[in-house]
């Protein structure tokens, strides 16, 4: 019975960040979905602290530590930092409406679900259930990618799927290169996150000196 | 003979407290607002008040508005005893389950816009047709609680849930949060909380609750108060019970168990005030347009809850 609990806190902290993954779906503005983001990363941190603790594995502890330090407090201090920078205005526009993209964030969930049944049919359901939430994870993500327009609600959307593969890596026992992966994924991210924010502050300038000059005109006529 | 007797005294006890746990609730905003804030026992105070006063009906009004307060405070009240709240060993509990008990508010609801249209002015009216959308939205999602929830212990009457939960069949599950989630903001559309209606306002853009009943008064008005109050207090006790069900009574127990079980549901409700008046303050109003993302969230959560429970073979 004590295993059987240990187990269920762990999907719970699972379930926990599966939620955080709708409300960034949910969220609108941009202050709120990395705000959300964060949360999520927290989450993420407190299943990895779990896993070492009911694995008896330490190095997921290390795990933890790098989802709680990088991605739970420096990367949304640090978007914080870039939004206001940016002046990027604090709506966030989406591709589709808030309750299309919940729906089709609930599809996702099934879908991840039927493809985690075939697959895992020798399995047990604890291992289906902590793979099933962990790929709807990923699949949300990948959902937040789509339908969102803003370059930085991409990348947080990137990094929810990057918490999504952590968080199967974290679950599958016996997964020796967790740390080591979740090292060379912050670093993708990272390099992401610039790249993107350096084309895109090139790009922003570019398209404020042209509604200066169009307003400018505007004036003159 | 038991079931009869803890029947009446819950049928008492949920009217008995109702406005002192609203009261409380204010007194928690007031205070978290920087005021000092009434008495918690100042709606009983205005229940009698209300009840003093003479009732004013409007000329254009038919005898449904003279009904309706009578209706909707009948429904809500019968709704209130069917949940248990300090014991399972309820009469009335064989009678009806979590779907009857949604077609009790059901009734109730119905009944107050009847009533807001009846009198024929403009606010009586968009009240109206803003509680029917909100309504055709929480409706699916809180019955969506109820299968997960009877998949889990194969029953829909809420004292068996609490029975099977409290036998120690069902342990932590994913599912059950979920369901949690859905039917904490079910009850706060369905109550009229702050991020749905504010049950404080009277501007007119805004309100909801409050538009339908702008014509009552005296014993009309009590009525219709006193339903809101009972309402609030089914959901605590609903959620307390399904979701908290430690310290509850059960078929076969003593007088001393029903005792805890009282001194339990108390402090759920306390607690669960508390954490609705902190919550108020610290949120907004939504836009009326943001209502159907609000509450599909709360329908897509339930069916979270069903899904998650095929892959954890619960079922």
């Amino acid at each position: 019975m004590g295993a059987q609990i240990s187990y269920d806190i762990a999907h719970l902290i699972g379930a926990t960040v599966l939620m955080a993954g709708f409300q960034l779906l949910y969220q609108r503005r941009l202050f709120a979905v990395l705000n959300t983001f964060a949360f999520q990363a927290l989450a993420l941190a407190a299943a990895a602290a779990w896993q070492a603790n009911i694995q008896h594995a330490p190095h997921l502890y290390v795990t933890a530590g790098i989802a709680l330090v990088f991605k739970a407090i420096i990367v949304p201090i640090a978007l914080h930092w870039l939004v206001e920078q940016l002046g990027i205005h604090k709506n966030v526009e989406t591709a589709m409406s808030i309750g299309w993209t919940m729906m089709a964030g609930v599809a996702l969930v099934a879908l991840s679900i039927l493809l985690v049944l075939p697959v895992t049919a020798g399995a047990a359901a604890l291992t289906r259930e902590s793979l099933a939430l962990a790929m709807s994870v990923v699949l949300l993500g990948l959902l937040m990618m789509i339908t969102r327009r803003n370059a930085v609600t991409q990348v947080v959307g990137f990094m929810a799927l990057e918490n999504g593969l952590i968080l199967a890596a974290v679950s599958a026992k016996g997964m020796p290169l967790v740390v080591e992966i979740s090292v060379a994924f912050s670093v993708l991210v990272a390099m992401t996150l610039f790249g993107i924010f350096f084309f895109r502050i090139r790009e922003r300038f570019d398209t404020l000196e042209l509604a200066d000059l169009e307003t400018h005109r505007g004036d003159r006529q | 003979m038991s079931a009869v007797l803890w029947q009446l005294l819950q049928i008492v006890l949920v009217v008995a407290v109702s406005p002192l746990i609203t009261g409380w609730v204010r007194l928690v905003k007031s205070r978290l607002n920087g005021r000092t804030g009434a008495s918690p026992f100042q709606p009983y105070r205005d229940i009698y008040r209300l009840l003093q006063k003479e009732a004013v009906v409007a000329h254009s009004a038919s005898w449904v508005f003279r009904a309706a307060p009578y209706v909707t405070f009948g429904s809500v009240w019968l709704a209130a005893c069917i949940v248990p709240a300090f014991t399972t060993n309820l009469f009335l509990a064989q009678a009806a389950d979590l779907i009857a008990l949604v077609a009790l508010l059901g009734v109730a609801r119905f009944w107050t816009a009847l009533a807001g249209m009846d009198i024929g002015t403009s606010f009586g009216g968009l009240g109206a047709s803003r509680e029917m959308m909100i309504a055709s939205l929480a409706e699916p999602a809180m019955l969506m609680v109820t299968f997960s929830l009877s998949l889990i212990s194969g029953t829909t009457a809420p004292a068996q849930i609490i029975a099977f939960i409290l036998s120690g069949g069902v342990g932590i599950e994913v599912s059950l949060g979920l369901a949690l989630a859905a039917l904490v903001m079910v009850a706060i559309a369905e109550n009229g909380r702050i991020p749905i209606d504010n049950p404080a306002t009277h501007l007119e853009l805004t309100m909801v609750h409050e538009a339908m009943v702008l014509e009552y008064s005296g014993r009309h008005l009590a009525l219709m108060e006193g339903a809101g109050m009972v309402r609030l207090t089914l959901f605590m006790a609903l959620i307390g019970g399904l979701f908290a069900p430690w310290g509850m009574a059960q078929a076969g127990d003593g007088v001393l168990a029903v005792l805890v079980g009282l001194g339990a549901f108390l402090a759920k409700c306390f607690i669960l005030a508390t954490a609705l008046g902190v919550f108020e303050t610290s949120i907004a109003k939504m836009r009326v347009f943001r209502y159907a993302d609000f509450l599909g969230g709360a329908l897509l959560l339930g069916l979270l809850a069903t899904i998650f429970l095929y892959v954890s073979e619960a079922v």
